[in-house]
Formats: C-alpha cells, sequence, structure tokens
C-alpha cells in the first residue's frame, strides 16, 4: 500500500499521460501509429523547447512572460537575413540567438540590478519586443528564405524531424545543467532561499542571469525553428505560447515558488499537452471546446499529481 | 479514563518515511502543572506535540482530553477545544504587523468582516507589554529580530484562553531576562489552572520551571518523573543514556598571529567596533539581544553593508563585500537564523551539505556525484546528524539536526576565522557536549574563532577573552579568568 502510494507520488503524472494515450489511443485508433506520434513530438519540440528553458527560470524562484514575444521577434530577426543567396545559414542562426541572448540579458539586469519583480519586468519585455518585432518586419511577414533555414523547420535527418532532434538535444543538455553542473546546483539553491545561498558564497545575481539568458536563448530557438517550420518569420507568431510553458512546467511538478522542480516533468508536461492537442483534433473536437477540455485536463492532471502526492 | 489527568496520550505512534518519529508513547499531563518534555534531537517532541495541536494526524494511539476522547484533524479544532502552542519553528506572518500577528483569526470587529484597528492595536499592546518588553505593535513582523518575534508569538500563545499551552523550546532565542518574565508568566498560568507543557534542551531551566519531567528517546518514552527528585546529572543521565563528563572540555592553546582584526568599524547597528582575534583563540561575544552582536558579524561576512572601518586579514587590509569573498579569505559564518540564511529548506541534506563548497567535489563546474555523496555521508556522521539518508529534505529535520547540518555546510569549507552565532540553538545537551568538543580542536588547530551566544555558561566555559557588546558598541573586554555572570551582565545591561 505505502509502496504504491510512493509509486503513484513519483510517478503520478507520468501515469496521468500514459491513461490519456491509452483514452485516445482506445477513441481514436490513428493516434497510437507511429507517423501521428512523429507528428505529436513535431508539434510539441517548439512549446518544449520554450518549457525547458521557462524550467531554468521558474527553479531560479522567477517567471519569464515574454517568451512568445521573443519567439516572434528572433524568427523575424533569424528571416530577415535568411534569404536566399543573402547569407551563410549561420548569419541567420547567431542574429536570432543573439537577438534572445540579448532580450535575457536585459530581463535578467532588470531584475537583479533593478530589483524589478520578474512578473512586470518580462510583462513588459513581452509587449516592447512584440512592437519591436512589428517595427522589424514593417508589420509583414518576412517571406522568401533560404531552403537550407527552412530544413531546420521542415528537414528530416536520419529520418527523424530536425525539430525533434533539437528538442531532445536541449533535454539531455539541459538535464545535464541541472543535474551535474554547479550552476545547476545554484539555480535550486538560489530558488530555494536566495538569503542561505548568498549566505553561502553564491553569486545570486549571477545565477539569475544566467537562466534568463538559457530562457531567452531557447525563446531564440524556439523562434528560429518555427519560423524555419512555417517558411515565415512571423511578427504575430508566438502569442501566449508563454502560457502553453509555463502550464506544461508546472504540471511536470515544478514549484512556481522556485527550488524545486525537474526536466523529466517538464517534458512529460510538454508531452501531456501536446497528446491533449492532437487527440482532440483527431477525435475532430471543435476548437471551442477543445480548449474547456484542455483547461480541465491541465488542473485535474495537476490535481491527482498533488493529491497523491501529499 | 483517568480522571486525575487534564490530558492524557497513550499509544501514541507516528511514522513518516524512513523514521519512526514516535513509539508508543505516553504522555499525561495535569492541570495547573508544568509538564517539561525532554530528548534529544529528533527524539519526537515536536512531532508529538504537533499531533496535540492538530498539526499532523498520529498513525494510531489516542488522545483524552478531560476525560474525553479527542481527535483533532486541523489546528483550528484544537484551539477552539483549548490548546495553545509556540512552535519550535516560528511562523509569523512577515508582512503582518505585531498586532495582526498577535491577533490573527481572532482580530476584533467593528461589524463582522470589518476590523476594529484600534482595538486590534489596543488588546495586543496590552498583550505584548504584559510580557515586558517594548515593541511597537505597528511594527512588521519581518523587521523584528529573532528574539523579538519568539517573544511576539509567546504573547500571541498566551493570548487565546487555552487550558493547555504547549511551549515548544520557547526560550532559544531569547535571553535570561526575557525568560524571567517568561516563568512569572508561566507561574501566573499554572496559578489559574492551565497546564504548560514545556520543551526545551536547558536543564537548569527545566529544572526550575518544571513539575514534572518526562523524557524521550529514539520516539520512545523513556521515563516520567517529579522534577524535584531530579538534579542535572540524572537529568542528563536520563536523555543521554548514560552521564557526560564535563560538558566544557575546554583547553586553552597559546595564541598564535592576529588572523583577523577590525578597526573602528561602523553599520547601521553598531560603532567603532575595534578588536582582533588569535589563531587557536576563541573569542566570545556577549551581550543582550538586539545589542548588534550578529550585525556586527554579518557586516564582517559581507552580508550587510559597512559605512566605515577596516578589516585585516593576517594584517593585511581587505574589502569584503560579499559572503563568497569572505569565504574565499577564509571567514565562515554560522547564522542564527538557520531558516533564513542558514539552510535551503526545500533542498536535501546532501545539497545543503555542498552547497557552499561545491568546487571540492566537482572538476571544472561539473558535479563528480559520487565525491559528492561521500563528502555529504562523511559529514552526517562527523556531526551525527539523525536523518534517513543523504538526500532527505532538510525541511523535514528536527529543529536541532538542522542547526548540525549548518555547521557541517559551514565547517566543509574549512575557514580559518569561524563565526559562530548561538552556535548551540535548539541542540541537545549531547550533541552540545560534541559541539564544544568540536570547537575546542579547531582552536587547537589553529583557527580564529567568534562565539557569539547568549547562554553564559557556554560564553564563561568556552572562551579564552570576552567582549561585552552593549547598543552597538563594545563596552568591555573581559579575560577568561576575571568573568563572571555577575560581571558580563553589568557591561551587558543598558
Ligand atoms: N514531516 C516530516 N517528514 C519526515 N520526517 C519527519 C517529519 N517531521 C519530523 N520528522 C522526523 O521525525 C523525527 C522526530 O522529529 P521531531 O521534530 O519530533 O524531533 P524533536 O524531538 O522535536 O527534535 P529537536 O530537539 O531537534 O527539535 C526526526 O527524525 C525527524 O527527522
Ligand atoms: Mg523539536
Amino acid at each position: 500500500m505505502i509502496l504504491a502510494k510512493n509509486y503513484l507520488s513519483k510517478y503520478g503524472i507520468l501515469i496521468a499521460l500514459l491513461v490519456i494515450c491509452i483514452i485516445l489511443s482506445v477513441a481514436t485508433p490513428y493516434f497510437f501509429t507511429v507517423q501521428n506520434l512523429v507528428i505529436v513530438l513535431r508539434q510539441v519540440s517548439v512549446n518544449g523547447i520554450l518549457a525547458i528553458g521557462v524550467t531554468f527560470v521558474i527553479i531560479a524562484g522567477g517567471i519569464d512572460l515574454s517568451l512568445g514575444s521573443v519567439v516572434a521577434l528572433t524568427g523575424v530577426a533569424a528571416a530577415s537575413f535568411a534569404h536566399p543567396g543573402a547569407y551563410p545559414l549561420i548569419v541567420p542562426l547567431l542574429m536570432g540567438l543573439l537577438t534572445g541572448v540579448l532580450a535575457g540579458v536585459i530581463n535578467g539586469l532588470t531584475i537583479t540590478l533593478g530589483k524589478v519583480a520578474p512578473f512586470i519586468v518580462t510583462l513588459g519585455m513581452m509587449t516592447m519586443t512584440r512592437g519591436l518585432a512589428l517595427v522589424w518586419s514593417d508589420g509583414r511577414p518576412v517571406t522568401n528564405l533560404s531552403p537550407a533555414f527552412n530544413f531546420i523547420g521542415g528537414g528530416d535527418l536520419l529520418y527523424i524531424p530536425v525539430p525533434i532532434l533539437l528538442f531532445v538535444l536541449v533535454i539531455i543538455v539541459a538535464y545535464i545543467l541541472l543535474n551535474y553542473t554547479t550552476a545547476g546546483r545554484y539555480i535550486y539553491a538560489v530558488g530555494g532561499n536566495e538569503q542561505a545561498a548568498r549566505a553561502s558564497g553564491i553569486r545570486v545575481n549571477a545565477v539569475k542571469m544566467f537562466a534568463y539568458i538559457i530562457c531567452s536563448g531557447l525563446a531564440a530557438l524556439a523562434g528560429i525553428v518555427l519560423a524555419a517550420r512555417i517558411t515565415t518569420g512571423q511578427p504575430n507568431a508566438g502569442v501566449a505560447y508563454e502560457l502553453d510553458a509555463i502550464a506544461a512546467v508546472v504540471i511536470g511538478g515544478t514549484s512556481l515558488l522556485g527550488g524545486r522542480g525537474t526536466v523529466t516533468g517538464t517534458v512529460i508536461g510538454v508531452l501531456i499537452i501536446g497528446v491533449i492537442n492532437n487527440g482532440l483534433d483527431l477525435l475532430n473536437v471543435s476548437s471551442y471546446y477543445q480548449q474547456i477540455i484542455k483547461g480541465v485536463i491541465i488542473i485535474g492532471a495537476v490535481l491527482i499529481d498533488r493529491k497523491n502526492g501529499k | 479514563m483517568n480522571e486525575t489527568y487534564l490530558l492524557s496520550v497513550q499509544h501514541l505512534s507516528k511514522s513518516f518515511p524512513g523514521v519512526k518519529a514516535l513509539d508508543d508513547v505516553h504522555l499525561n499531563v495535569e492541570a495547573g502543572k508544568v509538564h517539561a518534555v525532554m530528548g534529544e534531537n529528533g527524539a519526537g517532541k515536536s512531532t508529538l506535540m504537533k499531533i496535540l495541536i492538530g498539526m499532523i494526524e498520529p498513525d494510531s494511539g489516542n488522545i483524552y482530553f478531560k476525560g474525553e476522547r479527542v481527535a483533532f484533524h486541523s489546528v483550528h479544532d484544537a484551539i477552539k477545544a483549548g490548546f495553545s502552542m509556540i512552535h519550535q519553528e516560528l511562523l509569523p506572518f512577515p508582512d503582518l504587523t505585531v498586532a495582526e500577528n498577535i491577533l490573527m483569526g481572532r482580530e476584533p470587529v467593528v461589524f463582522p468582516g470589518w476590523i476594529n484597528r484600534k482595538k486590534l492595536n489596543m488588546a495586543s499592546l496590552h498583550l505584548i507589554s504584559r510580557l515586558g518588553v517594548s515593541i511597537k505593535v505597528n511594527r512588521k513582523m519581518k523587521t523584528l529580530s529573532v528574539a523579538e518575534t519568539q517573544m511576539v508569538e509567546i504573547a500571541k500563545a498566551i493570548s487565546n484562553n487555552a487550558e493547555v499551552i504547549i511551549m515548544d523550546e520557547p526560550t532559544s532565542a531569547i535571553s535570561q531576562k526575557e525568560v524571567d518574565i517568561l516563568f512569572g508568566i508561566i507561574k501566573d498560568l499554572t496559578a489559574r489552572g492551565i497546564a504548560v507543557i514545556y520543551i526545551s534542551h536547558k536543564m537548569d531551566e527545566v529544572l526550575q520551571i518544571a513539575d514534572t519531567v518526562t523524557v524521550m528517546r529514539d520516539g520512545k518514552w523513556i521515563a516520567t518523573q517529579p522534577a524535584s527528585g531530579l538534579n542535572k546529572e540524572a537529568l542528563i543521565n536520563m536523555i543521554v543514556g548514560r552521564p557526560l563528563d564535563n560538558i566544557f572540555d575546554k583547553k586553552s592553546v597559546p595564541p598564535g598571529e592576529v588572523l583577523l582584526s577590525v578597526k573602528a568599524l561602523s553599520g547601521d547597528y553598531f560603532s567603532d567596533i575595534s578588536f582582533e582575534v588569535h589563531a587557536g583563540e576563541i573569542l566570545g561575544i556577549a551581550g543582550l539581544m538586539g545589542a548588534g552582536r550578529t550585525e556586527i558579524m554579518r557586516a564582517i561576512f559581507g552580508l550587510d553593508k559597512i559605512r566605515s572601518g577596516f578589516i585585516y586579514i593576517k594584517g593585511k587590509p581587505v574589502r569584503i563585500k560579499s559572503p563568497g569573498q569572505a569565504m574565499d579569505l577564509g571567514i565562515g559564518f554560522i547564522s542564527e537564523d538557520r531558516k533564513e540564511t542558514g539552510l535551503v529548506l526545500s533542498s536535501t541534506v546532501r545539497n545543503n551539505i555542498t552547497l557552499g563548497a561545491l568546487s571540492i567535489c566537482s572538476n571544472n563546474r561539473f558535479i563528480d556525484k559520487k565525491k559528492e555523496a561521500k563528502i555529504a555521508d562523511e559529514q552526517i556522521r562527523k556531526f551525527n546528524i539523525k536523518t534517513p539518508g543523504r538526500n532527505q529534505v532538510v525541511n523535514y529535520l528536527s529543529g536541532g539536526n538542522q542547526q548540525k547540518v549548518v555547521l557541517a555546510k559551514v565547517l566543509l569549507r574549512n575557514p580559518e576565522v569561524i563565526i559562530f552565532d548561538e552556535p548551540t540553538r535548539g541542540i541537545d545537551i549531547g550533541a552540545k557536549a560534541e559541539i564544544y568538543k568540536m570547537m575546542t580542536a579547531l582552536a587547537a588547530a589553529g583557527k580564529a574563532i567568534i562565539m557569539i551566544s547568549s547562554e553564559l555558561p557556554e560564553v564563561l566555559g568556552m572562551s579564552d577573552r570576552i567582549l561585552v557588546v552593549r547598543e552597538g558598541k563594545i563596552s568591555k573586554e573581559l579575560k577568561a579568568e576575571e568573568a563572571t555572570q555577575e560581571l558580563i551582565m553589568e557591561y551587558a545591561m543598558v
């Protein structure tokens, strides 16, 4: 009994994912085919990369609401340098990533040195970057991108779609960072008790900066992947993406109070959201109802997890 | 049920994952008496009390109150039934005022839902002044020192007309003056027929105030005896299970070079502080609560700002702007406030122990998990930390064991100058003796030790030299030979 309970509390959210998968497999046989599962993975990769990034920030005790707009801005930034024959592929990639990193640096500096609440800073950054994306692109989608660039969003390597490969790579690196490096350990400490972390000789501001830069940097990667997939730098892309990312993180058991959370949890959270989206599409549920059902399942999954966690 | 007892606990058991916190415990408390509960860190005292106050539910066993079986499912139930508790780990609302904290949940109202602020402040002022301390009731809780917070919690607990008042280490953060006031109040309470359950590691206090003493060890009931028939040795024997000879086992070594000195140091709460500590020396810092002792040390360690003055390490002037720098210069600081500055409570024992010294168990910023585990286990053994394992979350350890984790963490960096701020707060008598032994050994190994303490026997027993601090200034320096409790108090008092 106790064993079962321990098991449940540790793997509760994984079990929730499996249950949802089983229900969907029964409801629509097509769900559990390799073809469809690859589609699901490809669909979740953008949200997945974002969610992993924001996991760092949330464990460090912060929040980042600017993700969705950073996706748009970095997508536009990369796309503007990705016209065929203009520059080598590395240029658009670097432009996108650097724009993201810059957003992270500004977020981090305002939060640490300016001592402004992360919620407000990143909310401001959210509208600023969105505006910047519109200004940069004149409000029009940036089209006509090179095939090499589009390959990042639509191509296959060894039969596996590139976005999925990137997502997996991000998962591995994030897992190693959080579990095996001093920086990762410090992120947990800063989120758990900033004062105690400081008294232990940790440079708290540097750790926070690191978390925000990782977060925005990964948002930039997501922005590039998305632009490449839709073969457009779309200034209106990524609206409300931060909410799906944060939802995935919380479903995965990361505490919004900071100090606790795992990459594995976030990945499961991302998959739950992805599977629900995909399943409801397959079942031809109207998009109005989809929103309601998705909300209920998200809260329900967390509810079951927390009940068992006690 | 036996009617002579106001409260009777029978066959109570409670397990946590990996720990049997209570194992068939019983406890009989009479009205109008002080019943002390003693035992080593992690013996299960707080767990027993948390069950009585309805914070946690027992696995098995019965509780009888006024002859009737009761089972509280929430603190609300317990308070309504007539229980009240001062928690070991103080639980204030930091952003509310003192008045709001004291009368939380029982605010006087103009009409339901509308708080009568004037009455709220008056009533709480009355309660606070009954304790003989002056704390403005409109101050935010977070601006209070630990000692003041403790007094507010006491005021809160005695204010709601309870019949059983549980005090879990109420004196761990206050000085003798406040202890005397508290004891006056306890006498007052018992005279009115209220039962007080009193948990403390301090023998003198228990012998002074208790009518009955119950001792627990490893979650089990060991003995219950009238306090009148006990002395210190007998108590120690019951608690530790063997006699402890000479708790202060201090051997002085000839002092070496000056490791740390400060000149004319001033900050927000202190001014013109000058002193030095030598290798091999234990420098005791005595004074009343709020005298500014902790603040001086926090400033030296880079936790607070310094206004003016100089710090020298081995004669070299240094500027310390952050704890990280202080640690690199070989200073270690064991904070008095384990929850605020000592520990990351949500993290594991291992992570806390190695937090300040990850560099010694990592290569190029990659943590060597095997080495880290080994180091953590070594520290757990060395400091005798009672935990199911290195991966236990620190929040779930008993108070005293949390304190040991702080010690293990700071000393892992092997600092040259070690500042101990109330090092034995909440620590049981056996572990106390071990910590004193450790301090002596550290001094003998050439470290310089600064020990802030409000326990005069500790100051007198351990120090080679004593500085008395009064209102942010050093009022007197005393040699160990000439120091007495009276002399220290004379210079400490305003
Ligand atoms: N919530 C919890 N989860 C897991 N273990 C717990 C929890 N609370 C207490 N324990 C464990 O139960 C045991 C008894 O703890 P308790 O706090 O009652 O000790 P104590 O006698 O009050 O010690 P101290 O003198 O240090 O305050 C300890 O081993 C502690 O680690
Ligand atoms: Mg306790």
